[in-house]
């Protein structure tokens, strides 16, 4: 089955270490996301896993075989690309077709699946259209046909929603979502956005510069992130770190409190705060507010906040929900 | 945002430079219309027509005028069918030879390897060089049957050498003139090959695409339409190649319609035959080009 394992896959350019050495055991049927920001070696490894990109050393196992040496094809792998990477001058039949061809499947049975996946995809009507024909929603339904006829061991998905706009991007995500429910195969799904990690992993693996910095479910790392690159890349808007004074009462060096965790009160509270700016999302406020010793702050009010520019505020946080780092940036724990 | 006014002052500012091109094409070419209808012979010992009479066409006796007799006689001329055949010929053979050279060209320059700048540059060199000089180059220093490469190569392997232009006029022709088009057909090819989309090719190699397929189903497709740009250009070019069969010498067995144009006014030194010669060669590259576009013209769409 589709059980894929790192074994400290490392890569290399010359001297840039783009993977310093990653292991991880992603579980059969399991949809994992990696996220981090640009450049942190997500996509490299995800092409690693791929095949697309050698391994300087270490291995990797796909469903227990030693897959380190194997090419691409062969990995029981389908991948869907950021550009969707359709061939442009075949209809959307035969760029879903063309693998099936090329591992010489007969005719009638390649008809038989092409048809199923178009129907699974909404693409029946579609079938003999060219990729410049359909709309961007659309040719992501081709990547993915292309992706699911093969019937993979595990699919990998190089951040395929970033060219989409935005409320094309939430079906998509639900789409995939299904996609991963009905097929049960394993899903490794590159992405920078943390709201698209989130909702759709069972287990996040959160990369910085490389480096594998904590893997877990979406609220393992919301309520207990290991390092403070993990408390600052997961949640929106980004948790409030504060350091100096303030962290020292809390005997840590930086502390971290999400804006959806601090108490507003106009009489008392822990920190006093003025207001600068507020964002009306309509079902909640964010206000920007000037903290003085913890520096900026966002903050969460529930519902419509009517705040005043400049007005004096104090903010409480919840004392469970503080996170205390120390001078590596690591979590101190309890 | 082009509004009335912005067009206008448009083709305004454009106009002086099409009527100098205009200038530059009509001009010629009517006064080869008009001396293609002349008696006009440079040899004439008792000349009638000069090289503008004035008003040769209204002259009452037609003694000037000749009418469409310099086009039935050239074409009637069995030269002319020898020289439409070499011609073709000489097209076609140097196109199949640059597309697929071009093509196979491209293929290895597009890989990695070391010092890979230095021969593309190499490469497009025999496309800059003037066809004289190049005609001169193969005659005298690669095709001489005593002192050429190519009969020092011959001779290292035990061969006879071959005398290229007294025995090969064509193939000598058209292996000059494809080492000067090949490299143009190549640079073209190559920089269609570099813009394959990379996400393109790793798709392929997840699809377990095998080399011939990759480039069969893949890569040719999308070579296509510069192919289409290399056949229509060098098409038209190749259509008036001159200077390799001049130089060479090549002219009788291998001359092609410009090459019989070039006989009709400068040996014979008819002009009034030789521009209508040259008029009769403008209408069939016309054909061709019609032709050309209509067949492969297509895959410039989209």
């Amino acid at each position: 089955m589709g059980t894929i394992s790192l074994k400290n896959a490392r890569k290399a350019f010359g001297d840039v270490v783009i993977i310093p050495g990653a292991s991880l055991d992603i579980k059969n049927g399991e949809f994992v996301v990696f996220v981090g920001p640009s450049g942190c070696g997500k996509s490299t490894l995800l092409r690693m896993i791929a095949g697309l990109e050698d391994l300087t050393s270490g291995a990797i196992l796909i469903d227990g075989k030693d897959m380190t040496e194997e090419a691409p094809s062969k990995r029981g792998l389908s991948m869907v690309f950021q550009s969707y990477a359709l061939y442009p001058h075949m209809s959307v039949r035969g760029n879903i077709s063309f693998g099936l061809k090329m591992a010489g499947m007969p005719k009638n049975e390649i008809e038989a699946k092409v048809a199923k996946a178009a129907a699974t995809l909404n693409l029946t009507e579609y079938l003999d259209r060219k990729p410049r024909q359909l709309s961007g929603g659309q040719r992501q339904r081709v990547a993915i046909g292309r992706a699911i006829v093969r019937n993979p061991e595990g699919f990998l998905f190089d951040e395929p929603l970033s060219n989409l706009d935005a409320a094309l991007r939430v079906n998509m995500r639900l789409e995939i979502m299904q996609m991963h429910k009905d097929l049960g195969a394993t899903m490794v799904y590159v992405t920078h956005d943390q709201v698209e990690a989130m909702t759709m992993a069972d287990r996040i693996v959160v990369l910085n510069r490389g480096n594998i910095e904590q893997v877990g479910s979406p609220l393992e790392l919301y309520n207990r992130p290991d390092s403070l690159f993990v408390a600052g890349f997961i949640g929106s808007p980004k948790m409030n770190l504060i350091s100096g004074k303030p962290a020292e009462k809390y005997d840590a060096q930086t502390i971290g409190i999400r804006p959806e965790h601090l108490g507003i009160s106009l009489k008392d509270g822990t920190w006093p705060a003025k207001i600068s700016l507020a964002e009306h999302l309509g079902a909640d406020t964010y206000l920007h507010v000037d903290a003085g010793p913890c520096g900026m702050m966002t903050v969460r009010a529930a519902g419509e906040y009517d705040a005043a520019p400049d007005a004096k505020i104090f903010l409480t946080p919840e004392p469970d929900r503080i996170h205390r780092f120390d001078g590596d940036g690591k979590a101190i724990r309890k | 945002m082009a509004t009335q006014q912005t067009r206008t002052l448009g083709k305004l500012a454009v106009s002086p430079s099409v009527f100098a091109l205009l200038m530059w094409m009509i001009v010629p070419l009517s006064m080869t219309i008009y001396f293609s209808f002349l008696r006009y012979n440079l040899l004439d010992p008792n000349p009638i027509c000069s090289l503008m009479t004035p008003g040769a066409l209204l002259d009452a006796e037609n003694r000037c005028l000749a009418g469409f007799s310099n086009y039935s006689y050239f074409l009637t001329d069995p030269a002319f069918f020898k020289a439409m055949g070499n011609s073709l010929k000489l097209v076609g053979w140097v196109l199949a030879i640059s597309v697929a050279g071009g093509t196979l060209l491209a293929l290895l320059l597009d890989q990695a390897f070391y010092g890979r700048g230095f021969v593309r540059i190499m490469m497009i060199a025999p496309f800059l060089v003037m066809p004289t000089v190049s005609a001169l180059v193969w005659k005298n220093m690669m095709m001489n049957p005593v002192s050429g490469f190519l009969a020092y190569l011959f001779k290292l392997v035990g061969l006879q050498p071959i005398d290229w232009f007294a025995h090969f006029p064509m193939t000598a022709v058209v292996i000059m003139v494809s080492w000067q088009w090949v490299p143009f057909a190549t640079l073209i090819l190559l920089t269609s090959l570099q813009s394959l989309d990379e996400e393109q090719k790793e798709a392929a190699e997840m699809d377990g695409t095998p080399p011939l397929s990759y480039f069969w189903y893949i890569v040719l497709p999308h070579l296509i339409r510069p192919m289409t740009v290399v056949i229509l250009i060098q098409t038209i070019f190749l259509l008036n190649v001159f200077a390799e069969i001049y130089v060479t010498g090549t002219g009788g067995r291998a001359g092609n319609l410009p090459f019989l144009v070039y006989q009709y006014g400068l040996i014979a030194n008819d002009i009034g035959g030789a521009s209508a010669g040259g008029i009769i060669a403008v209408i069939l590259a016309n054909i061709v080009a019609i032709f050309l576009m209509r067949m492969i013209g297509k895959n410039l769409d989209a």
